[in-house]
């Protein structure tokens, strides 16, 4: 079914929620009003108000709220409405979540999902548009996905209210109305830590997360060079079987990045892929991503700061001509 | 043992004992002093690395709460923790154990002092992060809610958590939706080193309750009886519906916030004027007074804990350190597919 990204979240819970009883839906706004993106679509009506719940403005209380009811026997999703209200909160996940199953020497599971909204494209300014998946890279403990469109969202989400552990997923704002086909059903979970291809090709590995994905493939489908296009969907476990075995075939590695480009997803992906596949590479491997500085509002401004299909055809085209890397569009601002 | 009691974890059997007899009570009280002062011992000895935080002062408050709940409800305490897991059951050989880094300890010894759980009595792992708990116990308490459970979630931290915003957030989310946990605070007139009064802006911690139209009760901390007594209120009041409690006791600790802290801040007098309101001489006196227990039978029960202990003690000693390969265990929890 054709299925906007946020009715697929909608779906993919309400599903679960049917599935297992002790799956619970709370957040800000996400009850009485379906949720501020709508991605709580006729939970209250069909589940009632005591599985569903709107919360006060206290992330704090109601990630540790998350934690605390996911230990002691449900599974709580919990709503962050945009990735930066985390901030006041952030104990409960990486302190908190994350480690209460090592802190039990195994005893006490964490079943918990954490979905927040990310990313730029809907001029919400500097503190509404970040995608600050790299806060929670490398917190041993905890998983953490990020959904490109509604079949990834889909698929995701459930995946991850049936993980024993804490999940973070992330959500590109931008996506939520844009439509795909979805087939409701066990064959559409995907599994975290899995990645898909959804362009195969010969001369490139473009490595996409989030909203990039749709870029890389806007990009490569319209380009002189055969890209394969990787859709991570995991940062927290990654698949590197997959990315490394298409670096293998193509010899080529792009990494397509809407963070800013210090410490951002890609270089973890670039150091792994750079030794395992070192003497396969016939050109340095490339992150294409935001300039670092805080996401600008204007509407021509906050277009430039997210890499473009142009742009990342450009970039990728100099890079397979000149077998080195491309300077950034920044470079003569820095 | 009672033929019930058969295949039952130790520490729920510990629990129940609590639950039963007021010279169990007194009896736990006098164990988690002891315990406490060996681990100070076998730090100065420098046997242990890290630091540790001892509650030598604060026992009646623990047992008090340990006494008035069941081993199904779910307890959030702190890092100040080895009096809290004893009175809800945990062994000394475990907390000995972890404390030492050994096999023995509930963590298999990667945990430490500060970490410190017991899914058999309900013992959530110990927050090492000043106020982490409460809003975690609020989610505890959901979860008895939402499945319409009479159990009760029960929060402890110290005075200077009541300055973080997860105190404000979980106190205030738990009387919104009327959740069955009860707040126990445990005044002891310090946070880390600074007195209350350089730090808050009320004296007694209790009236923050109406700020979030909650009950509370002020209760005197050395006092276990009375301990008990206003946490079975708040218990019963939540396990009927009534919501939420916060209960403030007035309490002391005898010792520095940590191992390496001498309490030089301390008012002229004060240690003295609480030692002598000692929570485990004040029931002691109180036993013997009443004829339930002699004063042989108290001397016998200091010989026999501290025996009990130094047992305990030979037993961890005998216990391997935890195994490389267990650095690698139960980072996550595995999930079938």
């Amino acid at each position: 079914m054709r299925l906007r990204m946020n009715q697929a979240i909608s779906l993919a819970i309400s599903e679960e929620m049917a599935r297992d009883e002790n799956v619970i839906v709370f957040g800000e706004d996400v009850a009485v009003a379906e949720g501020p993106f709508k991605t709580s679509e006729g939970l209250l009506t069909t589940f009632g108000p005591d599985r569903v719940r709107d919360t006060p403005i206290s992330e704090t209380a109601f990630l540790g709220a998350a934690v605390g009811a996911a230990m002691t026997g449900l599974r709580p999703v919990a709503e962050i409405m945009f990735i930066e209200f985390v901030g006041v909160a952030f104990d409960q996940m990486v302190t908190e979540a994350a480690l209460m199953h090592y802190m039990s020497g195994g005893r006490y599971d964490v079943p918990m999902v954490m979905r927040a909204s990310v990313g730029s494209g809907l001029g919400f300014g500097c503190q509404h548009s970040q995608t600050l998946e790299r806060w929670m890279l490398g917190t041993p403990g905890l998983k953490l996905a990020v959904a490109s469109g509604a079949r990834s969202a889909y698929g995701l989400t459930k995946a991850a209210i049936r993980d024993n552990n804490p999940v973070v997923i992330l959500e590109p704002r931008a996506l939520y109305g844009q439509r795909e086909n979805v087939e409701p059903g066990e064959e559409s979970i995907i599994a975290l830590g899995t990645a898909q291809t959804p362009r195969a090709g010969s001369d490139v590995t473009i490595v996409a997360l989030g909203q990039t994905v749709n870029v890389a493939l806007e990009a490569a489908d319209t380009a002189p060079w055969s890209a394969e296009v990787i859709d991570l969907l995991s940062l927290m476990p990654w698949d590197r079987a997959t990315v490394i075995d298409s670096v293998r075939r193509t010899g080529h590695l792009v990494l397509v990045e809407e963070n800013q480009r210090t410490g951002g997803w890609g270089t973890e992906i670039a150091s792994v892929v750079g030794s395992a596949c070192f003497s396969d590479l016939r050109a340095p491997i490339h992150r294409i991503t935001a300039p670092d500085v805080p996401v600008p509002y204007g509407p021509d401004l906050e277009k430039r700061f997210l890499p473009s299909a142009d742009y990342v055809r450009e970039q990728v085209g100099a890079l397979l001509t000149t077998k080195t890397t491309p300077s950034p569009w920044w470079e003569e601002f820095v | 043992m009672t033929e019930s009691m058969a295949g039952v974890p130790r520490s729920t059997q510990r629990r129940h004992e609590l639950n039963e007899s007021r010279v169990a009570r007194l009896e736990r009280m006098m164990e988690i002093r002891l315990v406490e002062d060996r681990i100070q011992d076998l730090f100065a000895q420098g046997l242990v690395s890290g630091t540790t935080h001892t509650s030598q002062g604060q026992e009646a408050v623990a047992v008090g709460l340990a006494a008035a709940t069941r081993a199904t409800d779910f307890v959030c305490c702190t890092y100040r923790g080895h009096g809290h897991a004893l009175a809800l059951g945990m062994t000394p050989d475990v907390v000995l154990g972890e404390v030492l880094g050994r096999q023995i300890g509930c963590m298999g010894g990667l945990g430490g002092s500060m970490h410190l759980s017991d899914p058999d009595v309900g013992l959530l792992p110990t927050f090492a992060i000043v106020g982490a708990g409460i809003p975690v116990a609020v989610g505890a308490a959901l979860q008895f809610a939402t499945r319409r459970s009479d159990g009760v979630a029960l929060s402890l931290f110290g005075d200077g958590a009541t300055n973080i915003g997860a105190f404000h957030e979980g106190l205030n989310m738990a009387a919104v939706w009327n959740l069955p946990v009860v707040f126990v605070c445990e005044n002891n007139l310090y946070g880390e080193y600074s007195p209350l009064e350089t730090t808050t802006a009320v004296s007694d911690i209790a009236t923050r309750a109406t700020s979030y139209a909650m009950a509370a009760d002020v209760v005197d901390g050395q006092d276990v009886e009375a301990v008990q007594a206003a946490v079975t209120r708040a218990v019963e009041r939540a396990r009927g519906g009534g919501g939420p409690t916060l209960v403030e006791a007035k309490t002391y600790r005898y010792v520095g916030h940590s191992r390496s802290d001498k309490a030089p801040y301390r008012k002229e007098g004060e240690l003295d004027e609480w030692l002598a309101r000692d929570p485990i001489e004040l029931f002691a006196q109180k036993l013997l007074a009443s004829g339930e227990l002699s004063a042989s039978a108290l001397d016998e029960m200091r010989r026999h804990q501290s025996h009990l202990i130094d047992e305990a003690q030979e037993q961890v000693l005998a216990s391997p350190t935890g195994t490389i390969a267990q650095m690698f265990d139960n980072v996550f929890a595995p999930t079938p597919s």
